[in-house]
């Protein structure tokens, strides 16, 4: 019985993080969608986020929840300017290597997370609320639950969030007419021209909610985990990982990829070792790779055509 | 005159230590040619054959964990790592570029930096064979003077220079830049794309595998985050290329003399401490937008900003 619980707790535990994972694949399957390129200074944005959250918390009390109203407006003009003045430039460079665009994002990464040093000095920061040691156990509603299981309240709440600003996101790009527009550019950007979108714009504004999307993630962990400037290249890495795992640009996704990955780290910490869980983490991506190089979104379109 | 630019080069470099440098400056010396020979070998995979790697850090820290496992595990000498890293990290490469090699373009720079953090994090918690992160320290160096390490390391290094210069002067050459140019015009021509893009990945990672074998010997340490680090190994080993002028042969030397040189500025000066990952990063963006092709290749450029050059009647 105790296997079984412990095994029901993990699966649980990597649900939790497996929804707020999904939330920073998001942001990078939007640009990657989009842009085409990859965007490597995606953690060290959700890092800014997270000072940014960090700071209001510390210096005026707002709760770290509110602050996502706060920190994603900023991370999307930090998005859009990034976009406009760095990236698109750089498009439109003659250079041997067509990764120069990459490599553009690590150098961005790397300024982020040497002025964040700088400025915060490279201690470990957490912000401490008062619910944070709420918890409830099974037991609480079924007396006679045959297996304990629980769940901390910040992570609930952190999981509530990233469903919330999913599906609002989901219906900005099913609905909205922007939305279409970000679709069409991300499927074909030469007819999305020809159909008379600015495909500048889109693209800013999509380098632009990738980054308030990450942001967003970013003050929902930071209850959660502890900041420091090297955060971001993890989180980095995650969202690739994701990314791959549920196929470019596809919502649904980077949402499954998102719960798998969680589900999968969470595994091999309990079952492994704690260290082990980045291994585990790029297992899964060298296996989606080779098994599944079209990512989940080629299952669900082989089921939508009735193969 | 410029067919006779290695040879004095090499006479120079081969005269150098007999100067009198002190200590210090033969320690930049070494790291310097160290360097070029990790950016000589990125080069050839990234630079001709089109294949950005982020992940060259696997490839150092293999050739160095090879010697320093013979030297805490066998009770052997690491320099004997020197010629078994040649066959360690060439069946990684290739095991690596059974993965890596299916992908193109950034998914294949991502999954090498994936594989240079799977090393890392392997070597992390196989404390039975790397000691983890404590790490693997030489008892005592071979010498105490710098200069067989230098001559050691310029022989590595003139070695990596004439093996290139062979590479890319051969038919392997021609295939691997036209790899880089259209891979997919390269296949319908009959050239066997996967075959080629193996070969540079296996040369590559053992050139720079020989680097980290000679980096274990030399500074006598290691652990996981020195030698797979993300951004001290592979991002500084792109940096080299890009300052210095990618798929040229003297770019990876020049960027080689600048990147070693500015990071030893920025760690002398100590107020620049935490800044010199933006010091870094700032000088990688301005090289991405004004001089994509480095120094070296956009020499021609960097003479008309400043008037220099022939003017052609």
């Amino acid at each position: 019985m105790v296997q079984l619980e412990v095994l029901l707790q993990t699966i649980v535990s990597g649900l939790l993080l497996g929804g707020l994972y999904a939330l920073i694949g998001l942001g990078m399957t939007l640009i990657m969608g989009v842009m085409k390129i990859i965007n490597l200074a995606h953690g060290e944005l959700m890092m800014v986020a997270m000072y940014i959250a960090y700071w209001m918390f510390t210096l005026m009390g707002v709760d770290p929840y509110v602050a996502v109203f706060i920190a994603s407006p900023v991370l999307f003009v930090i998005g859009i300017l990034i976009q406009k003045y760095l990236v698109t430039p750089v498009i439109k460079v003659e250079s041997i290597l067509p990764e120069n665009q990459v490599i553009l994002t690590v150098g961005i990464g790397m300024v982020l997370v040497s002025l964040a040093t700088v400025f915060f000095k490279s201690d470990y920061r957490s912000t401490p609320v008062d619910y944070a040691s709420t918890t409830w156990y099974l037991s609480d509603f079924w007396a006679n639950s045959p297996i304990e299981l629980s769940v901390s309240l910040l992570w609930a709440v952190s999981f509530f969030f990233a469903v919330a600003i999913t599906l609002a996101l989901w219906f900005f790009l099913s609905r909205t007419d922007m939305g279409k527009q970000i679709r069409a550019t991300s499927q074909d950007s030469d007819a999305a021209i020809l159909m008379g979108i600015n495909v500048n714009r889109v693209r800013a504004l999509s380098f632009g909610l990738g980054a308030a999307i990450v942001g967003a993630a970013g003050c929902l962990f930071i209850p959660l985990y502890y900041l420091y400037p090297a955060l971001g290249g993890q989180f980095t890495l995650i969202a690739f990982v994701i990314t791959i795992l549920g196929g470019l640009g596809s919502i649904i996704g980077a949402i499954v990829g998102g719960l798998i990955l969680g589900v999968f780290e969470s595994l091999t910490s309990t079952y492994v070792g704690m260290g082990w869980a980045p291994v585990g983490r790029f297992v899964i991506f060298v296996a989606a790779l080779v098994f599944l190089p079209g990512g989940i979104a080629s299952i669900l379109k082989r089921k939508r055509l009735g193969k | 005159m410029k067919k006779y630019y290695p040879f004095i080069t090499l006479a120079v470099l081969l005269v150098l230590p007999l100067v009198g440098f002190s200590t210090y400056v033969m320690h930049i010396l070494i790291l310097l040619l160290m360097w070029a020979t990790i950016g000589m070998s990125w080069n050839l995979l990234s630079g001709y054959c089109g294949q950005v790697s982020f992940g060259h850090a696997a490839f150092f820290g293999i050739g160095a964990y090879t010697a320093g496992i013979l030297y805490s595990k066998g009770a052997i000498s690491s320099w004997y790592g020197l010629p078994l890293s040649v066959l360690v990290v060439g069946v990684f490469a290739f095991l690596i570029g059974l993965i890596v090699l299916r992908l193109r373009g950034p998914f294949f720079a991502l999954a090498t930096l994936a594989s240079g953090e799977v090393f890392r994090v392997a070597s992390e918690n196989m404390a039975w064979l790397t000691n983890g992160t404590q790490g693997i320290m030489l008892q005592k160096r071979l010498w105490v003077s710098k200069e067989p390490y230098y001559y050691i390391i310029l022989a590595i290094a003139v070695g990596t220079f004439i093996l290139m210069r062979y590479l890319v002067g051969s038919k392997l050459g021609y295939f691997f830049v036209a790899i880089r140019e259209d891979q997919d015009a390269a296949e319908s021509m009959g050239i066997n794309t996967t075959l080629y893009k193996t070969i540079a990945l296996v040369v590559s990672g053992i050139v720079t595998g020989i680097a980290g074998a000679f980096y274990m010997n030399y500074m006598g340490y290691i652990d996981p985050h020195i030698v797979f680090a993300l951004h001290d190994i592979s991002i500084i080993t792109i940096m080299i290329v890009m300052v210095g002028g990618v798929a040229t042969q003297w770019g990876p030397f020049v960027g080689a003399v600048i990147m070693v040189l500015l990071q030893e500025m920025v760690r002398s000066v100590e107020s620049l401490g935490a800044l010199h990952m933006a010091i870094f990063g700032l000088l990688l963006i301005f090289i991405i937008i004004f001089l994509p092709n480095g120094i070296v290749g956009d020499l021609s450029k960097i003479k008309r900003f400043f008037g220099i050059g022939r003017v052609k009647a």
